[in-house]
């Protein structure tokens, strides 16, 4: 595997939640990501998925951890040092509609990251333009159109188109197909697996939706309570989910279909605060094979025989697996 | 026993445009269904293909200008289409209730959410107060919202998602009803909540003997939760049946598209035959509504279409049901670039 775009070392972001408490959204979170690659980051609400993208991209400062981009550690870097590398990475939001400035036009919004980045005379920048929306499936048609014309599908589109537009080597997409219908998720989804394999642009896919993550990553991590529970192999992850937490949120997921049997773990209770984290491993209190030991001490990272790398104490002596799979 | 029967019900929304010409968009067009005591169906489609429309017609909450034209709906004998507005406000939350999506907004921000509880049974039921506490202290625990006597007293508010859906499922069932209209009961809420709301609505249907008619636009759900499926487009139910029966053979084109995109089935690379604009509500075609998107579509399709019956049971609005796996698709999607 080539040298990865983003190196992301015990990453940490708080903020303060009044008096001396903090919201603790991101806690120490390792992860990398290569040319090309798609890494797929899931979570329930809550889960510091969102900040954990706005973090890596700069959008929100982390509190402690480093962030190393294209060889580059820019961790602490000026702000203004920060804004020419814009250009190498990119987020695409959850919803189109609050995304777009709803009074420009079409043409206008996909040319706005080419204006800022790129230095092209204006029928350069044109040509582009309409060989960006081409590349979405976007009739040129809506170029002149703005964003209260187009449908929720093709606004999406539009936001590829001006992630894509600077060929970037580094795209955050926080649950890009979460708003759009199941008929035109497929599509968009598609359209990036194409996009990443053509520029060799590494992903980074923020989503909830397990079926999606499964459909488009090579790799995935889990995300509890702000931390990477497990991360490995999309298939691996799936065949063999090796953390109790990834265990159970993989047994909640229902395929449609209705010939696959589900084997039902419903977790108790609910996710605890991130102001008042657990002690010891985060998820003793709602895991099924915690043993005291769990309140206690902070779990390593183990790698476990399908080659994925969990946090979790009970790897070692083989308690962590409740869920097994059943095939009908 | 039918519990629930919706006969070719024709919903539309009739407004005028600036130049004050009448303009009707055929939003329901000939919905029909029935559903049995402990049954539950699901009915699913993409938005704007009158799902919420069709609860919302059962029960009588169209406001203007939405009306329906005509078709009947049946609970229990009784026609609800023309029921006075008094009757049918017992029936609303007495023995039809309903769950809808958002359920922060669903409940009244400034009162207590036991008080709600209370006041849906004393409007219903009437009785001591003391009689309707303690059935709102009964419900939350079956509904298995933890501590109820401490949670009674807290503010919406102060309710998590799961939780604050969890209520409104308690409010739900606080009369005992024989019917409940869930639509998009888990949306908002994450997996491992919306498991858990699954399997207490599934005991719950069992328990009370209620019949559950679920909108949602998760296959998955529907696919792990319900009985039968009625699959919805543009306003009719263009396929419906038995669970197991369409998931294996789906026999209507928009069907048998919509589980190919389904991350179970959907692989990437193939040519995919869904997509495109939803048809002009004020402007339908002739004949079939999926003519303009559907790769097997030809000439025949402008003729009216017959419901189809494949299996027994398992209905689908198409003239080529139950031949699409012989039929090569004619068109090589149309209309991709506006999906």
């Amino acid at each position: 595997m080539s040298q990865p775009v983003l190196t992301v070392r015990g990453l940490c972001k708080r903020f303060p939640a009044g008096g001396d408490r903090f919201v603790n959204a991101v806690n120490h979170v390792d992860l990398s990501i290569a040319r090309g690659e798609t890494l797929g980051m899931v979570g329930e609400s809550g889960s510091g998925k969102s900040t954990l993208g706005r973090v890596i991209l700069r959008l929100s400062e982390p509190t402690r951890g480093s962030i190393e981009f294209d060889g580059q550690d820019i961790t602490k870097m000026p702000k203004g040092r920060v804004r020419p590398l814009r250009r190498d990475m990119q987020m695409v939001f959850q919803d189109p509609w609050s995304a777009l400035n709803p009074r420009m036009r079409i043409r206008d919004l996909i040319g706005e990251p080419l204006k800022l980045h790129m230095r092209l005379s204006r029928s350069e920048r044109d040509d582009r333009i309409e060989a960006l929306a081409r590349r979405v499936n976007l009739s040129n048609a809506y170029l002149n159109r703005t964003p209260a014309n187009l449908s929720g599908g093709q606004l999406q589109r539009v936001c590829i188109a001006r992630a894509i537009a600077t060929e970037p080597k580094l795209i955050v997409l926080d649950e890009p197909t979460s708003s759009l219908d199941l008929s035109v998720r497929a599509g968009i989804l598609e359209l990036l697996n194409e996009i990443c394999r053509e520029s060799r642009a590494a992903l980074l896919f923020i989503s909830h939706d397990l079926g999606t993550v499964r459909m488009i990553s090579d790799r995935i991590a889990v995300l509890y309570l702000g931390e990477v529970v497990e991360q490995g192999r999309a298939e691996a992850l799936f065949e063999n989910p090796s953390h109790p937490y990834t265990q159970a949120l993989l047994s909640a997921h229902l395929p449609a279909d209705p010939m696959v049997k589900v084997n039902r773990h419903v977790l108790e209770g609910e996710v605890p605060s991130p102001i008042a984290l657990p002690s010891g491993c985060k998820f003793h209190t709602r895991c099924p094979v915690a043993i005291d030991r769990c309140r206690s001490d902070v779990p390593e990272v183990h790698q476990v025989p399908t080659g994925q790398h969990a946090r979790c104490l009970r790897i070692p002596d083989g308690g962590n697996i409740y869920h097994r799979k059943q095939t009908a | 026993m039918t519990l629930l029967a919706v006969k070719d019900l024709h919903t539309h929304f009739v407004s005028r445009d600036a130049d004050n010409r009448v303009r009707v968009a055929k939003a329901l067009n000939g919905v029909s269904f029935s559903l049995d005591a402990g049954r539950t169906l699901g009915i699913v489609g993409e938005t704007g293909a009158g799902k919420s429309l069709t609860a919302q017609s059962v029960v009588g909450l169209l406001r203007p200008p939405a009306r329906i034209v005509s078709g009947s709906v049946i609970f229990e004998g009784q026609e609800l289409t023309n029921m006075p507005a008094a009757e049918l406000n017992d029936l609303r939350g007495g023995d039809i209730a309903m769950v809808v999506q958002n359920p922060r907004t669903s409940l009244d921000p400034l009162t207590r959410v036991g008080e709600q509880l209370v006041r849906l049974h004393q409007v219903h039921t009437g009785g001591p107060q003391a009689l309707s506490q303690q059935r709102a202290l009964e419900m939350m625990e079956a509904v298995g919202i933890p501590d109820p006597l401490s949670r009674a007293r807290s503010w919406p508010h102060e309710l998590s998602g799961g939780m604050a859906q969890r209520v409104l499922l308690a409010m739900a069932l606080m009369n005992d009803p024989k019917l409940l209209i869930a639509d998009e009961p888990t949306t908002g809420l994450d997996v491992t909540v919306q498991a858990q709301i699954l399997d207490l609505l599934r005991d719950l249907t069992a328990q009370f003997n209620m019949a559950t008619m679920m909108i949602t636009h998760d296959l998955g759900v529907v696919a792990h939760f319900c009985d039968d499926i009625a699959v919805m487009f543009a306003g009719s139910i263009v396929e419906s049946g038995p669970v197991p029966d369409v998931f294996a053979e789906p026999a209507h084109p928009y069907t048998r598209s919509l589980i190919n995109a389904t991350p179970e089935r959907f692989r990437m690379g193939e040519k995919r035959t869904l997509g495109g604009q939803p048809p002009d509500l004020y402007n339908l075609p002739l004949g079939c509504t999926l003519q303009s998107r559907c790769t097997y579509a030809s000439d025949t399709c402008k003729a009216t279409v017959p419901n189809v019956e494949i299996a027994p049971g398992h209905l689908a609005l198409c003239h080529f049901a139950g031949q699409l796996a012989e039929k090569q698709p004619v068109k090589d999607q149309a209309s991709r670039n506006h999906a």
